[in-house]
C-alpha cells in the first residue's frame, strides 16, 4: 500500500535510473543516512563503537571488496586477509615514515598499494579458474602473512614483531592512537564506508561492473561480445584490493591500534570476509553489510544475552554461540542459497503487493 | 506487556547503579580454542583466590571482590570486546594472559588510567616505569626468563656453552619472538650458536620443525610454546629421542598439561617457574575449605594445585595485595584504578607476609618501584616426574643477568616513548 512505483513520476533519465528508485527506499535510505551521520555520533559511546560500530563498519568494506571480486566478477578469492596485512603494513610503514602528512591520505595510498599487490596475485586468475584459483589466492594468503613476520623491515624492527599505531589526527582530533574519541574513530570508518559504497554502487552499474558480471556469467560469451578478460578481471582485482586494503588500514590503525599479522590476518580472516559475503549476499551492495552485522554483531548480541542477560558461565556461551552461529548459516544457507539480500528483495516484492497479493 | 518493561527497565537501572562499593577485578580468560588448556586453570586459580578472600576474610579490607569474567579466546578483537565491556564497572586492573592483548591494551589502559599487570609475559620493556607508568610485568618477564635458562645450561655445563649449539622453538607471534633479541646478545657473550625455529598458530603441526631439529642436532632446545604446541613439541621431541633434559622450556610451556599426554616419554623435560609447584601449603587448606568444597569453585576444582593453577592464584594474590597496599595509601577501603597503580608501584612481597598468607616460599621475594615495573626477575628449574606424575623444582632461583637486559630494556622502552611521544616521567 505504500511500498509502491504507482504515483512516483519520473520525468528524466537520470530520475529513471537511480539506485532506489521507490520513494519508501529512497526515504528510507535518507534516514539511514541521517541517523549514521548526525545522531549516532552524540550517542556513541566507547563500548558501542569498538565492539559494534567500528568493526561492523570495517568488515562491511572489506566485505564490499571481496564481493566485487567474487560477487560481480566471480573470482573466488581466499586471500583477503592477506591482503588486509597489505594495507595495515603498508599503513603503519607511511604513518611512521611520514608523521606530518594527514592519516586519511595514508589510509587511500594503503588501499592503493594493496590494489597494486592484488593485481600481481590476480595474474594467475587469467590462466586458472574456480577452486584452482582459491588455491592461488590461499597461497597468497600464506605468503604474504610469511612475508611480514619474516622481514623486520616490515614492522620497524620491533622486537616482538607488533605493529602499534600511533597516534595521528584529522583537523585537530586524533583518529588513531588511545585518546581516540569513540565518535571520532566511529566517523572516519563511516565516511570511508559511505563514499566507498557509493563508489562501488556505481561502478558496479556502469560499463564496469557489466564487464566484471559478464566475465563472472561465462567468460567464453563475455569475450565473443567483446569484453577483454585481462583488462575486466585485473580491475576488478584492483578495485577490490583497494576497498580490502583500506579495510585492513582502518582494522589496523583505527580499530585494533596494534596488530600481529599472523594473528589479526591469518587465513580465518579470509574465510570469515567469504562467509560474511556468502550469508549478506554474492553481487549485491546491501549483501555485504547484512553479512558484515550477521558475522559480526550476532556473536556480540549472543555474548551479551547469554553471559550478560542470563548468566550463564563464559566457556558454555561461548561453545553455544559457535554452534549457533553454525547452524544459523546451515540454516540461512538451505532455506536462502542466495543470501540475506535476496530475502530482502523477496520481502520487498511481496511488500509492493500487500495488502493484495495475486 | 507495559508493566513487564517498566519492570525490566527499573532492574537494569538497579543493577547499573552504585549498589554497594566493590573491587571489581576483571578477568580475560579464554575457555575455549586452542588455548584453553592454559587459560582455562589460570582462570579457575585466579576466580578461586578472590572467592576465598570474599569467603573467609570478607574481601580486603572489608570490601567484597568481585571478579567478572569475559571470554577472549585468546584472541586480540574479542580482547578489545572484553576490555572496553569491563572497564566502566569500575575495573582496577587488568591480567589479560595474552602477550597479543596485552599490546593492544598497553597504549589504551594507559589512556583510560587503569594499570595492567602482565605476570610473566606481555612486553618486556614494560618493567620500565619511566615509560610505562600504567604497565607492570613483575616478578619475571621472558628476557630475564631466556638469561636464566642460559644460566642454567651454563651451570650444568661447568661455566661455559661455547660452541654449544641452542636452538629456539617458538611461537611466531609477538609472545614467541620476544626472547629472540636477548638469546643472540647472550650469544655474542657467552659463544653459543642459536637458531631460530619458528612454529605458525597453533602449533598442532610441528613435524617440519622437528625434523630440522633432528638434522641440526642442537646439544639444547629452548621452547616458548603456548596452549597446543606445548603438547605436541613435547610428542614430537620424545619421537626423535631428544634427550628430555635438554628440552627446557619457559615458564608457560610447563605445565601438566604439556607433558601428560607424552607419557613416560616426557620424563626428565625440563621448564622454568617462578612461583612453587604443587598444593603443600597452608593456603590451600582454607581453599578446600572455604572454595572447593563449598561447591564454589570457577572450575571442577581438579586443576587445584596444578602448575597453571598455582599462577592463577600466584596472580591474585598479587593483585590482592597490591590493593591492600593502595587501601592503605589511600586511607580508604573503596579505593580507584588510580589508587590501585599506587599500590602496585610500592608493592613488597616478603617472605613473612607470604608465610602469613599461607603461601610460605611460595615464590621470591620482590620490590616494585617507580622505575623499576619488572621486579628481580628470579627463576627456577622444574622438571616432570613422569612416574610420580608431578614437578619438581630442581634449582635455586636464578638471578637473571641485568647486565645484558637491562640495557636492552632501556633502549626498547625509548623507541616506544619516541614512537608514541612520551615524555618518560622522574621518579623520586
Amino acid at each position: 500500500m505504500f511500498y509502491r512505483e504507482a504515483g512516483d513520476f519520473k520525468t528524466s533519465y537520470v530520475e529513471d535510473g537511480q539506485t532506489f528508485p521507490i520513494r519508501l527506499d529512497r526515504w528510507g535510505y535518507y534516514a539511514i543516512v541521517f541517523i549514521a551521520f548526525a545522531a549516532i555520533p552524540f550517542l556513541i559511546n566507547d563500548y558501542w563503537a569498538n565492539a559494534v560500530f567500528v568493526p561492523f563498519l570495517i568488515y562491511s568494506i572489506a566485505a564490499l571488496g571481496l564481493n566485487v571480486l567474487t560477487g560481480y566478477a566471480g573470482q573466488v578469492s581466499l586471500g583477503t586477509g592477506g591482503f588486509m596485512a597489505v594495507g595495515a603494513f603498508a599503513c603503519y610503514k607511511l604513518m611512521t615514515a611520514f608523521p606530518e602528512i594527514n592519516i586519511v591520505f595514508h589510509i587511500i595510498v594503503s588501499g592503493g598499494i594493496t590494489a597494486a599487490v592484488g593485481m600481481l596475485f590476480g595474474l594467475p586468475s587469467l590462466r586458472i579458474k574456480g577452486f584452482y584459483l582459491a588455491v592461488a589466492t590461499l597461497a597468497a594468503q600464506f605468503f604474504l602473512v610469511w612475508l611480514f613476520n619474516k622481514v623486520p623491515w616490515f614492522y620497524n624492527y620491533s622486537a616482538s614483531g607488533q605493529i602499534t599505531a600511533p597516534e595521528r589526527t584529522v583537523f585537530g582530533v586524533a583518529v588513531t592512537g588511545p585518546h581516540t574519541e569513540a565518535w571520532a574513530k566511529y566517523m572516519v570508518c563511516l565516511v570511508f564506508v559511505f563514499v566507498l559504497a557509493w563508489m562501488v554502487r556505481n561502478m558496479t552499474r556502469g560499463t564496469l561492473g557489466r564487464k566484471w558480471m559478464a566475465i563472472r556469467d561465462m567468460d567464453i560469451a563475455a569475450e565473443i561480445i567483446g569484453v577483454s578478460p585481462l583488462p575486466a578481471k585485473l580491475t576488478a582485482f584492483g578495485v577490490s584490493s583497494f576497498l580490502v586494503g583500506i579495510a585492513g588500514a582502518l582494522f589496523f590503525a583505527v580499530y585494533l591500534g596494534a596488530a600481529e599479522v599472523g594473528e589479526a590476518f591469518g587465513p580465518q580472516k579470509s574465510f570469515l570476509v567469504l562467509f560474511m559475503i556468502i550469508i549478506g549476499g554474492l553481487g549485491s551492495v546491501f549483501g555485504s553489510f547484512a553479512g558484515a552485522a550477521f558475522m559480526v554483531l550476532l556473536p556480540v548480541l549472543l555474548k551479551n544475552l547469554l553471559v550478560g542477560g542470563l548468566g550463564w558461565p563464559t566457556d558454555l556461551a561461548t561453545h553455544f554461540e559457535i554452534m549457533l552461529v553454525g547452524a544459523l548459516i546451515i540454516v540461512f544457507l538451505i532455506a536462502e542459497p542466495h543470501g540475506i539480500a535476496q530475502l530482502w528483495r523477496l520481502a520487498k516484492e511481496k511488500l509492493r503487493l500487500w495488502p493484495f497479493p495475486h | 506487556m507495559k508493566k513487564k518493561l517498566t519492570a525490566l527497565a527499573l532492574a537494569a537501572v538497579l543493577a547499573a547503579g552504585p549498589a554497594m562499593a566493590e573491587l571489581v577485578f576483571p578477568s580475560l580468560s579464554y575457555r575455549t580454542g586452542p588455548y584453553a588448556a592454559g587459560g582455562a586453570p589460570f582462570a579457575d586459580g585466579y576466580a578461586d583466590y578472590f572467592t576465598l578472600l570474599n569467603e573467609r576474610d570478607g574481601g580486603i579490607g572489608g570490601v567484597m571482590t568481585k571478579v567478572i569474567e569475559c571470554e577472549t579466546g585468546y584472541n586480540t578483537e574479542k580482547g578489545v570486546e572484553c576490555y572496553e565491556a569491563t572497564k566502566g564497572e569500575g575495573a582496577l586492573i587488568y591480567q589479560p594472559l595474552s602477550t597479543g592483548i596485552t599490546y593492544q591494551l598497553i597504549p589504551k589502559a594507559s589512556a583510560d588510567g587503569i594499570p595492567l599487570h602482565t605476570m610473566g609475559y606481555g612486553r618486556t620493556s614494560a618493567a620500565d616505569g619511566t615509560v610505562f607508568e600504567w604497565a607492570f610485568n613483575y616478578p619475571a618477564n621472558y628476557w630475564q626468563g631466556a638469561s636464566v635458562a642460559i644460566k642454567h645450561l651454563l651451570d650444568i655445563n661447568g661455566g661455559s656453552i661455547e660452541g654449544k649449539k641452542i636452538a629456539l622453538l617458538y611461537h611466531n607471534s609477538a609472545y614467541g619472538k620476544e626472547p629472540i633479541r636477548t638469546l643472540e646478545e647472550l650469544a655474542k657473550k657467552h659463544g653459543y650458536e642459536l637458531s631460530l625455529i619458528p612454529v605458525d598458530h597453533p602449533g598442532q603441526e610441528q613435524k617440519s620443525q622437528w625434523l630440522q631439529i633432528r638434522r641440526e642436532k642442537p646439544d639444547y632446545v629452548l621452547m616458548w610454546g603456548w596452549g597446543v604446541m606445548n603438547q605436541v613439541a613435547i610428542q614430537e621431541a620424545a619421537n626423535i629421542r631428544f634427550p628430555m633434559e635438554n628440552f627446557i622450556g619457559i615458564w608457560w610451556s610447563g605445565s601438566e598439561n604439556d607433558v601428560v599426554p607424552a607419557g613416560a616419554a616426557a620424563n626428565g623435560y625440563k621448564a622454568l617457574t617462578f612461583h612453587n609447584v604443587g598444593s603443600d601449603f597452608p593456603l590451600f587448606d582454607d581453599l578446600r575449605k572455604y572454595v572447593i568444597d563449598a561447591g564454589k569453585a570457577a572450575g571442577s576444582g581438579e586443576n587445584v594445585g596444578t602448575v597453571l593453577y598455582n599462577r592463577g592464584i600466584y596472580a591474585a594474590m598479587l593483585a590482592a595485595e597490591a590493593a591492600r597496599k593502595a587501601q592503605e595509601i589511600a586511607g580508604k577501603a573503596d579505593i580507584t584504578a588510580s589508587d590501585m597503580r599506587k599500590g602496585m608501584e610500592t608493592l613488597e612481597i616478603t617472605e613473612e607476609r607470604m608465610a602469613e598468607l599461607g603461601m610460605p616460599n611460595f615464590g621470591p621475594s620482590f620490590k616494585v618501584t617507580c622505575e623499576n615495573h619488572g621486579g628481580p626477575g628470579k627463576a627456577a628449574i622444574q622438571q616432570w616426574d613422569a612416574e610420580a606424575r608431578k614437578w619438581s623444582i630442581i634449582t635455586d632461583y636464578y638471578e637473571p643477568d641485568m647486565e645484558v637486559i637491562q640495557p636492552l630494556i632501556k633502549a626498547d622502552a625509548e623507541a616506544y616513548a619516541k614512537e608514541n611521544g612520551i615524555t618518560p616521567r622522574a621518579c623520586e
